[in-house]
């Protein structure tokens, strides 16, 4: 076989071996890249303290003898303070996924199919209002609920009198930019005061801070996915729905969503691992009681130095349900990402 | 009166009946309008009241008074204290002076930018001035890291987050991609290099801190004996502001080329593939077809995916913070890391400030990316199609 066969395909659709050896090369040098660090951190949660300072070892029951310790002592010996941060990060990323996906994905699909017609002067007056209500009670010192009263009665009265009078109306991709635009905003600009309104609402350490913030940041990649799938729906079914006198939000319900569920299941897992990861903002909002596994992680350096053999553990255990999560849910997620991808 | 002439209301069996089917109508058109309504409250009250409160802020010094918290407008006095007073090296870093070969960069940039601004001469009043922004903004970022970078300068927390974006991002790109386009060749096992190369996303960025700090342990990591074997055995990086500075970069790629490669995978694999046929039987390499195939069909996804990249890579601060906590000195700090350390001290104010000029810089700065490439790559769409 002359040295010129390795430089050519057999066929147009075939690689070169030699092109072939190469591709095979990087992927496979970029597989060890991925998960050389994970197995470092498998193998570091099975060595004891004196193996870990005591210089590289590789190979379990070649190099050293595995033992279960660090297992042991974060899943018994310490058994509540692992159980606890594990069942609160479930709880809050659960919880605020599921609220950001239902509010994200309602808001999209009105955006999609609904001519929204805010005119540009409700928009306006609801900020004068805004900035009235807070000019008086910040500076008049006026009770905040009667100062909320006036401004909602006034909102109404303008919105329903004057506002149908109104020429200039805000388009439904104007809406949608600014829901969007809102993820540009570092969350370390907002954190400082929702720290205040929940501590004046005595609600700092709790989950309902957290969930609540959460599904605030969340909201906007919601929108900006499902907006997408929404629009590859085609519209004839709901047009025919609607003939049939379904209301927009029972179509919503029984044709739309079924129809986009690659897409909702994908959405639903970034937003779930997003939640799941976050720190900065569990950092500020939370201490003992709603401490999250990234906080009980960060932890371990705290007094005696890095306990990297009971925070490889911990890792291990933060990463498990989110592999699982995400090998279970391969194939939509695969599908949900080409729709997003193709659309832009 | 004619009695089989239905007038249009006969269409309603009833007065009352046809009250409230029209009130029924009302409520079907009003209620899919108000499906918005939750997700604009809660960013209302998440989102913008805090971006406002925030701003007040940065405009107020904070003290603990003898009745509790005290707060004190004091105008521009923090923005000042950053950019021209006593914290300038920590935000701004220290000046070096630029040397030849960033005069050189700074000429082409400018004269890049002057092109592109001359092009859109005949343009609106408001996009020439968004233009003029645009382009002050990237010779002024340009000039500020030429200016701090090498010599006996430093960048200070605005330089630091600048460099982990443009190194970060670039470098994420440049892989995902590259591992997009082997990947979607006729391999085999792809569904197990998509599910292994995915896994890096789902680690928590604190735990990828630790992970890279056992790693890059140089005398009892698991590369320890390549660095003996270098020589550099005794070297710590975490000392070395350029070494702790790419050990935080080279983490940040670690988990985001997965996105850029999972995206960018999904574009690839969905370009035309008559044309890559039509363009290999006419003798076209594997360059030419990814020039004139490949490239044009995904630069509008690309473009996309740098984008969201881009607006989420601004606010680093887990790696930092947990990998180096910001040092050696404040070489490895981010301007979000940099506003948490500030709120830490109780100096509420300029916490606030840095945060705003994060935004500013961040916003000045993916809209300079939109209107640099993005929308160029899709101008490009829309000639094709």
């Amino acid at each position: 076989m002359s040295l010129g066969r390795w430089f050519e395909a057999r066929d147009i659709k075939s690689m070169s071996p030699a092109a072939k050896l190469l591709t095979y090369l990087a992927l496979g040098t970029w597989t060890v890249v991925v998960l050389f660090p994970l197995y470092w951190v498998a193998i570091t949660s099975l060595k004891q303290p004196i193996q870990v300072s005591d210089g590289p070892y590789y190979l379990p029951f070649v190099d050293f003898q595995p033992t279960l310790d660090a297992w042991r002592y974060i899943l018994v010996d310490t058994g509540d303070a692992t159980l606890r941060p594990y069942l609160n990060s479930i709880l809050i990323a659960g919880i605020s996924t599921v609220f950001a996906v239902l509010v994200g994905a309602l808001a999209a699909y009105s955006l999609v199919r609904v001519r929204q017609g805010v005119k540009l002067g409700s928009i306006l007056a609801f900020v004068a209002i805004a900035a009235g209500i807070t000019a008086s009670t910040a500076a008049l010192g006026t009770p905040l609920w009667a100062t909320l009263a006036v401004g909602l009665a006034l909102l109404a009265l303008f919105v329903s009198t004057v506002a149908p009078r109104l020429k200039r109306a805000v388009g439904n991709n104007d809406i949608l930019f600014w829901i969007v635009s809102n993820r540009i905003m570092p969350p370390v600009v907002s954190v400082l005061p929702i720290y205040v309104m929940f501590q004046r609402a005595g609600l700092l350490d709790t989950s309902v801070a957290l969930i609540a913030t959460y599904v605030a940041v969340n909201i906007p990649i919601v929108v900006w996915l499902m907006r997408d799938f929404f629009a590859g729906v085609p519209i004839d079914l709901e047009e025919s729905a609607e003939i049939d006198g379904a209301s927009k939000l029972r179509i919503f319900w029984t044709i739309v969503l079924p129809l986009t569920k690659n897409g909702l299941v994908a959405t639903t897992l970034l937003v779930f691992i997003l939640s799941w990861n976050e720190y900065l903002l569990a950092l500020f909002l939370s201490t003992a009681n709603t401490q999250t596994m990234p906080l009980l992680i960060a932890a371990q350096n705290a007094t005696r130095g890095p306990q990297w053999w009971t925070m490889s553990a911990l890792i291990l255990l933060m990463i498990a349900p989110v592999v699982a999560l995400t090998v279970t849910l391969q194939k939509q997620i695969a599908r949900g990402l080409l729709v997003g991808a193709v659309k832009g | 009166m004619a009695v089989d002439a239905p007038s249009p209301t006969d269409a309603r069996p009833s007065a009352a009946g046809g009250l409230l089917a029209r009130w029924g109508e009302q409520f079907d058109s009003r209620a899919s309008r108000l499906m918005v309504l939750p997700a604009v409250l809660i960013l209302l009250v998440f989102s913008i009241f805090p971006l406002i409160a925030s701003g007040w802020l940065a405009l107020s010094s904070f003290s603990l008074g003898s009745d509790g918290v005290e707060l004190k407008f004091v105008g521009w006095r923090n923005f000042r204290k950053l950019l021209t007073g006593s914290q300038q090296d920590h935000f701004l870093g220290l000046w070096s002076g630029i040397g030849i070969a960033g005069w050189v960069l700074l000429a082409l940039a400018a004269a890049m930018l002057a092109r592109w601004l001359w092009r859109a001469r005949g343009s609106s009043a408001i996009g020439l001035a968004g233009r003029l922004v645009t382009a002050a903004f990237v010779l002024g970022v340009l000039a500020l890291l030429a200016g701090t970078i090498g010599g006996d300068g430093a960048p200070g927390s605005l330089g630091t987050t600048l460099i982990y974006v443009i190194a970060g991002v670039s470098l994420q790109f440049a892989l995902g991609l590259g591992l997009a386009l082997l990947c979607a060749q006729p391999v085999r096992g792809k569904s197990f290099f998509r599910v292994v190369f995915f896994i890096p996303l789902m680690v928590t960025p604190v735990g990828i801190a630790y992970i890279f700090r056992m790693l890059a342990d140089m005398s009892k990591g698991p590369l320890a004996p390549l660095w003996y074997a270098a020589g550099l055995g005794d070297f710590a990086w975490a000392a070395d502001p350029w070494a702790a500075r790419w050990v935080v970069i080279l983490a940040d790629t670690w988990q985001w080329v997965p996105f850029m490669f999972l995206v960018l995978l999904a574009a690839v694999e969905n370009q035309p593939a008559e044309q890559v046929e039509a363009a290999r039987l006419d003798g076209a390499g594997g360059w030419e077809v990814f020039r004139d195939v490949t490239w044009p069909a995904i630069a509008p996804v690309a473009a996309t995916v740098v984008l969201i990249r881009l607006i989420e890579a601004f606010k680093i601060v887990d790696l930092p913070n947990v990998l180096t906590n910001g040092g050696p000195g404040i070489a490895t700090e981010s301007m979000t890391l940099h506003s948490f350390i500030a709120w830490r001290t109780q100096q509420l104010g300029e916490s606030a400030a840095v945060g705003y000029l994060l935004l500013f810089v961040a916003v000045i700065g993916c809209s300079a990316f939109f209107n640099l490439v993005a929308s160029r790559s899709r101008a490009h769409e829309r000639e094709a199609v």
